[in-house]
């Protein structure tokens, strides 16, 4: 038997996780903008990373049915377009999971993103000594790199 | 309003279209890849777009706008729709697109139209990436030799009439102007033009005359003869079962 509480949905939402990086949540990736119970219907709100981010959809339901399944007979999910992400929304948990992932985690940001001073941490030998081979990797949001130390190729949650 | 957000929405539709084009067959992996990105990023900005046409302006679902209208209910303009012609054509066509796209943003993510604003904010920082790649090959090419430069010059010269014509004014624009929801074209293009030429004289190509004639038409329904064939196979399989569940 499960309480319905607010706490009880956001647990829910640490089991949904990133289809296109499997290891991170919903949560620790920052996308949740809000969640609230009334009158038995949870109401959840999410904004994609990127706009055209192809797993929209497929997060959405995820979402739905976990919070389905602890015990809430409607819930609604809404995808609000009009909340900026940025990569700082990225918990630290996230961050340590992207890198053992293999993902290089984003930078902190002060500010905007500046194109200037883009930089990735090898997440196979740590060197700072890398450079981008391309702003698009094997989904929307990674860059490509190559780690001038160890010769690996690897990918970045790019910074926005 | 609904003409501006029509002209970007459908830009951004068919400039994604034909970066989609690009998919399996650019010249190195990489390109293959960056199109094929662009062109998912470009999509996912029309869809955003179209939503705000049909929540708030009851205009049809963005399905419905993407595949049942025709071309003379399209607003984008002549530069989007050419073909994708060889790299060269492409990546100027991405440069001279993407610095006016993103300017446009810029502006209005500052705009009194919340809704529009807020998206726009979340757009400029995808489209930052737009640019980066565009500006990086557009260096890369320029410095490498006689013949990269040679076309590259002539795919700027070819696109150039077109690209101006991104800046045809719409009949509301100065009540836009007026209510401070986009500072508009005029102002635009000035932007552009302070953006672009830096990065073209640094890479010791030349930007045709001040003087030369904008392609015009396109946001007003009049297209080149690229766009229907295009619509047409973008819309092959909707037609099939129009409103079939997927």
């Amino acid at each position: 038997m499960f309480t319905k509480t607010r706490e009880t949905i956001w647990s829910a939402l640490e089991t949904v996780k990133d289809p296109e990086i499997p290891v991170i949540s919903v949560v620790d990736l920052g996308i949740i903008c809000e969640v609230k119970i009334e009158n038995d219907t949870a109401y959840i709100t999410m904004t994609p990373t990127f706009v055209g981010c192809p797993a929209i959809d497929y997060m959405r339901n995820q979402i739905k049915k976990a919070v389905e399944e602890i015990g809430f007979e409607k819930v609604e999910v809404k995808v609000d377009m009009n909340r900026k992400w940025s990569t700082n929304d990225i918990s630290e948990k996230g961050k340590k999971l992207l890198a053992e992932f293999r993902l290089s985690p984003p930078p902190h940001l002060e500010g905007e993103v500046e194109l200037t001073d883009l930089q990735a941490a090898c997440p196979h030998c740590g060197s700072k000594d890398t450079s981008m081979n391309s702003p698009f990797g094997s989904t929307l949001c990674r860059a490509m790199y190559h780690c001038k130390h160890c010769g690996l190729a690897f990918e970045q949650f790019k910074p926005k | 309003m609904k003409d501006l957000l029509f002209k970007m929405a459908d830009d951004a539709l068919i400039i994604g279209h034909r970066n989609s084009e690009w998919t399996g067959l650019g010249p190195i992996l990489e390109e293959d890849i960056a199109f094929s990105s662009m062109a998912q990023d470009k999509i996912g900005h029309a869809q955003a777009l179209y939503t705000i046409l049909h929540e708030e302006f009851g205009e049809p679902s963005p399905d419905k706008l993407v595949y049942e209208r025709d071309e003379k209910q399209y607003r984008c303009c002549h530069l989007v729709e050419l073909p994708i012609g060889e790299y060269d054509f492409s990546l100027m066509r991405h440069f001279l697109f993407d610095h006016a796209e993103f300017l446009r943003y810029q502006l209005l993510a500052n705009s009194n139209y919340e809704r529009l604003a807020a998206l726009s904010k979340k757009i400029t920082g995808e489209l930052k990436y737009h640019l980066l790649h565009a500006d990086t090959w557009l260096k890369k090419l320029g410095a490498a030799n006689e013949e990269s430069r040679a076309r590259l010059q002539s795919s700027l010269n070819e696109a150039y009439p077109y690209a101006l014509g991104i800046f045809e004014k719409s009949d509301e624009e100065n009540k836009l102007i007026k209510e401070g929801i986009f500072a508009g074209e005029e102002k635009l293009q000035q932007l552009w033009l302070e953006k672009i030429e830096p990065v073209i004289n640094a890479v010791g190509l030349k930007l045709p005359s001040k003087k030369t004639e904008p392609a015009l038409g396109g946001r007003k329904g009049f297209h080149t003869e690229h766009l229907q064939p295009l619509l047409d196979e973008m819309s092959e399989v909707y037609r099939l079962e129009p409103g079939a569940e997927w």
